[in-house]
């Protein structure tokens, strides 16, 4: 066991973990932060996309301790208050959602590249979402949020 | 994945000592896109796992000439780095074609030629421009040209108590141009079909002066094509040369039928993308600095 101390979402966290805890195993299942979702388990699909220093991160080959030290954000960190963020908006305003699974990862994915790349044409935002993975909604309507998310932020 | 001890050294020589001590026994973790994908399948079950994450100074890019690259260097830091494009420019883009951004973000080059799968983008690109693999452990420090490091599936020359420190690239010849191209016929986050790396140096009269070749995904290592740089050496870089050169590859690559193509299929295709990555560069070359 070893003790990391990080903050998540902005809270300070200090909390005991197995040493081969991964970082989605620590979110879900002791912090109880549920909106992470877990899909392929190989960091392929992007579904448990969160950020970890700024940096868009595959939570489920991320180990536990790699965030001691470190700043994680999950989708639960993303709205401020009642307030939502404007790629929530977005996608709520262009339907960049249907059965909601890959959603969070999105989310976080497309909030690292608005960070990173506050205009993307969208030929940079199609190359950074490539590995965000979405079985609904055909991913026209999710680029299209994100362009919007990024004319409005 | 099965229970480790994970152990944090705060210094190279720490770790060095670490490994020392536990090496076949431990593993070494930087990103951990490679190893905690085989930890958690169980085909690996290290007894110790020892983080690098407190070595990050020692992650940078120095131009010395040529390009000093550490091992803890992300694949993102690479792809964007002003340096790398200007220098290496072959490496930027292999580095931009790996998986997802989120593998980028986070999987070191160091990482890279240590997992040794031989379907990866960089070994390829590494290969063509020359690299050279340094490997320290406790006993000392070596340096294995980068088309000797790695000798079979997920093998490589590295003994239990070294690790990668750095990636050197000599300067690269004058007048060459350089080209990546990695087949993808399914998605693009997806490991190459093949991939080509080749670089190519004209002399002041338009011939070869010098080729690399090199190939992924083509056979158990990421592969050297010899017999194709040597039928190109001192040749005028035209369309007939290109096309004779080209299949000479099929004598370096044993690829597996997979389902991204049969056998067969992945030598056909090895063959048209040498040939294409070789027009590229020889292209590349042409074009006034």
């Amino acid at each position: 066991m070893r003790t990391v101390t990080l903050t998540v979402n902005g809270t300070p966290v200090v909390r005991e973990v197995a040493d081969n805890r991964l970082l989605i195993e620590f979110l879900r299942e002791d912090l109880k932060l549920t909106g992470t979702k877990e899909s392929c388990g190989v960091g392929v699909c992007g579904a448990c996309t969160v950020l970890l220093d700024g940096k868009p991160v595959s939570s489920c080959l991320a180990l536990a301790v790699h965030a001691d030290g470190g700043a994680v954000t999950t989708i639960e960190g993303v709205a401020e208050g009642d307030r939502l963020h404007p790629l929530q908006e977005a996608f709520l305003a262009h339907g960049g959602f249907q059965c909601g699974i890959c959603t969070p990862g999105q989310i976080l994915a497309a909030k690292a590249l608005l960070e990173a790349n506050p205009h993307p044409t969208k030929a940079e935002i199609q190359h950074w979402m490539m590995g965000n993975l979405c079985r609904c909604t055909g991913y026209y309507k999710i680029i299209e949020s994100i362009a919007a998310a990024a004319g409005a932020a | 994945m099965t229970p480790f001890t994970y152990l944090e050294p705060s210094s190279l020589d720490e770790a060095l000592a670490l490994l020392a001590r536990h090496g076949g026994d431990a593993k070494l973790i930087a990103g951990g896109t490679g190893l905690v994908n085989l930890m958690k399948q169980r085909l690996v079950r290290p007894g110790f796992v020892i983080g690098l994450r407190a070595l990050q100074p020692l992650a940078g890019i120095a131009e010395n000439g040529g390009l000093a690259i550490s091992a803890l260097a992300t694949l993102q830091s690479l792809e964007a780095s002003a340096a790398v494009r200007r220098s290496a420019p072959l490496l930027a883009a292999a580095c931009g074609h790996v998986a997802t951004v989120r593998v980028r973000a986070m999987a070191t080059l160091g990482g890279a030629v240590a997992h040794a799968d031989p379907f990866m983008d960089t070994p390829p690109a590494l290969i063509a421009l020359d690299a050279r693999i340094v490997a320290r452990s406790a006993r000392g420090q070596r340096q294995i040209p980068a088309d000797r490091f790695f000798t079979g599936f997920y093998e490589t020359v590295l003994q239990p108590d070294e690790m990668v420190t750095e990636i050197l690239l000599p300067a690269q010849p004058p007048g060459n141009g350089t080209a990546f191209l990695k087949f993808l016929p399914a998605t693009h986050d997806d490991y190459a079909t093949v991939s080509v790396a080749a670089r190519v140096a004209l002399d002041a009269s338009g011939a070869i002066a010098d080729a690399r070749v090199a190939l992924g995904a083509a056979a158990m290592v990421p592969v050297r094509a010899a017999a194709v740089e040597a039928a190109l050496a001192g040749r005028t870089a035209d369309e007939t040369t290109l096309r004779d050169a080209a299949p000479l590859v099929l004598g370096a690559i044993d690829p597996i039928a997979d389902f991204r193509g049969s056998a067969a299929y992945k030598r056909k295709m090895a063959v048209v993308h040498v040939r294409r990555a070789l027009a590229h560069a020889v292209a590349q070359a042409r074009r006034p600095a």
